[in-house]
């Protein structure tokens, strides 16, 4: 399939862009990999008038560490990530979630502000940077703001991103010295979109374990019930799995028994992957 | 109508395209480049794989309008590349084709990981190629062609 006919605008600027994107009257999009967006264009099952293409805008590209963490750029690609060219403060974490999505040719050119701003359920940067605790910059007509990315993603395809705004970058607050992560993905095809991802993060010592499964609802979700028993270091298997049980009554309530037994691996094998660390 | 100025193939030229028009539909139709090849056109088979700024990219997934001032290569313009003819070479030896159809993806993408790892395992090579699919020759010949093209220029460069 081919898209249907769109205008196209390259603007210099992030203010001439978020000034194209709210234009009264139109639909318009942003365009940075095009890695979904082309697709979606081309299956017609997302219709525009006016593309901004905002891949060239360098304010959207700094990496930057800062006392405080690290400041990804919203055009920072996923392969960028894989191939280590982002500080690591994350003991790894990063590369391997980069290095696990869709394959090489859309790695070299997909964006962690696009998957953030598309809000796939099923993508895998959202559930990490909730696990991490990062936060979203945003620029658009009424100035620039921040908020957590797990208040910004809000469902199924559905941010907070209002009209004229563009994602500028992430901020991901420094872990403390014994940062342990642990990350476990169900796909059925390596590169496929995943049936389930679970990430489980201490940032530090005496830093709350966060939780984080994805692909399995509208957003990803935090567990704060498993987590509150990998907080406590004493929870027996079985405990650990009513607790999980809870967390899954909760945010994936329609789930049948397969999908239960899948989410509960998924986050069982990220739990043994963070305590092997 | 937009103007753009492309590197393709190693010559510099200005064109004038339609924004919704991919880069693989320039690319075949505009300029009778037909190595590339469209299967899905949303990004799932790589039969469309061309080298965009030194970068394996799906074409499909590529507008031409946002190509402008950027370099790409062909599977046309990599004829007479030093990995390509050792490739090209092992692709005829191990039967890595039958219709080929996935050939120029294959052959691209094998180029890019030869470039990424030095002398490539079987396990490598398939995780590497699970974006590039293939309806005929299962694979095990493509596998096989990467790997002796890994090793003869691993063992040319020892
Ligand atoms: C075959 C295939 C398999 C894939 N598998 C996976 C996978 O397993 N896991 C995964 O996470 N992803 C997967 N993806 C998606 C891929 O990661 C995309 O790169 C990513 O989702 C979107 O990034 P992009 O830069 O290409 O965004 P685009 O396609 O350019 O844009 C996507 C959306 O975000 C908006 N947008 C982009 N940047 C900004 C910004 N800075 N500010 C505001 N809005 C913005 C656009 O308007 C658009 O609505 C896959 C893609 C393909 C083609
Ligand atoms: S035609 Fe581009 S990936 Fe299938
Ligand atoms: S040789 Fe026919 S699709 Fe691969």
């Amino acid at each position: 399939m081919k898209a249907a006919p769109f205008e196209y605008l390259r603007p210099a600027s992030v203010a001439e862009a978020s000034a194209a994107l709210g234009r009264n009257g139109m639909t318009t999009a942003a365009i940075a990999g095009g890695q979904s967006l082309l697709p979606m264009l081309n299956l017609r099952v997302a219709f525009i008038d006016l593309l901004v293409d905002i891949s060239r805008l360098d304010e959207l590209r700094a990496v930057t560490e800062t006392p405080s963490g690290l400041q990804i750029g919203a055009l920072t690609t996923h392969a960028a990530i894989e191939d280590g060219k982002v500080p690591d403060l994350f003991g790894g974490l990063l590369r391997r979630v980069a290095g696990q999505i869709s394959y090489r040719a859309v790695r070299n050119h997909g964006t962690i502000g696009g998957s953030v701003a598309l809000a796939d359920p099923a993508a895998d940067w959202p559930g990490c940077l909730m696990a991490l605790g990062a936060s979203v910059r945003i620029a658009g007509p009424s100035g620039a703001r921040s908020e957590l990315v797990s208040d910004f993603v809000q469902g199924s395809y559905s941010t907070s991103l209002a009209a004229g705004e563009i994602i500028l970058g992430f901020e991901l607050p420094r872990p403390g010295a014994s940062l342990r992560w642990g990350f476990a993905k169900v796909v059925r095809k390596s590169g496929a979109f995943a049936s389930s991802i679970a990430f489980v993060v201490t940032p530090g010592r005496s830093a709350p374990v966060s939780v984080v499964l994805a692909a399995a609802a509208a957003r990803a979700q935090a567990c704060p019930e498993t987590a509150q028993h990998l907080q406590r270091g004493t929870a027996t298997d079985e405990a650990l799995r009513q607790a999980i049980a809870r967390d899954l009554a909760v945010h994936v309530p329609d789930a049948d028994a397969y999908q239960q037994r899948l989410h509960t691996a998924t986050i069982l094998r990220a739990i043994r992957d963070w305590r092997a660390q | 109508m937009t103007e753009i100025t492309l590197h393709l193939n190693g010559t510099q030229a200005a064109h004038t395209v339609e924004p919704r028009q991919t880069l693989a539909d320039f690319l075949r139709d505009r300029c009778g480049l037909t190595a590339t090849h469209l299967g899905c056109e949303h990004g799932a088979c790589g039969a469309c794989t061309v080298v965009l700024d030194g970068q394996a990219a799906r074409s499909c997934l590529q507008l031409a309008v946002m190509c402008d001032g950027r370099s790409i290569q062909t599977l046309e313009g990599l004829r007479a590349d030093p990995v390509m003819e050792v490739l090209r070479r092992h692709f005829h030896e191990s039967h890595a084709l039958q219709c080929g159809f996935c050939t120029p993806g294959m052959l691209i993408m094998g180029r890019d990981i030869l470039q990424r790892y030095r002398e490539p395992d079987a396990q490598t090579i398939r995780h590497e190629l699970s974006g590039q699919i293939c309806r005929c020759t299962g694979y095990a010949g493509i596998v096989d062609a990467i790997v002796a093209a890994g090793r003869e220029i691993g063992t040319a460069t020892r």
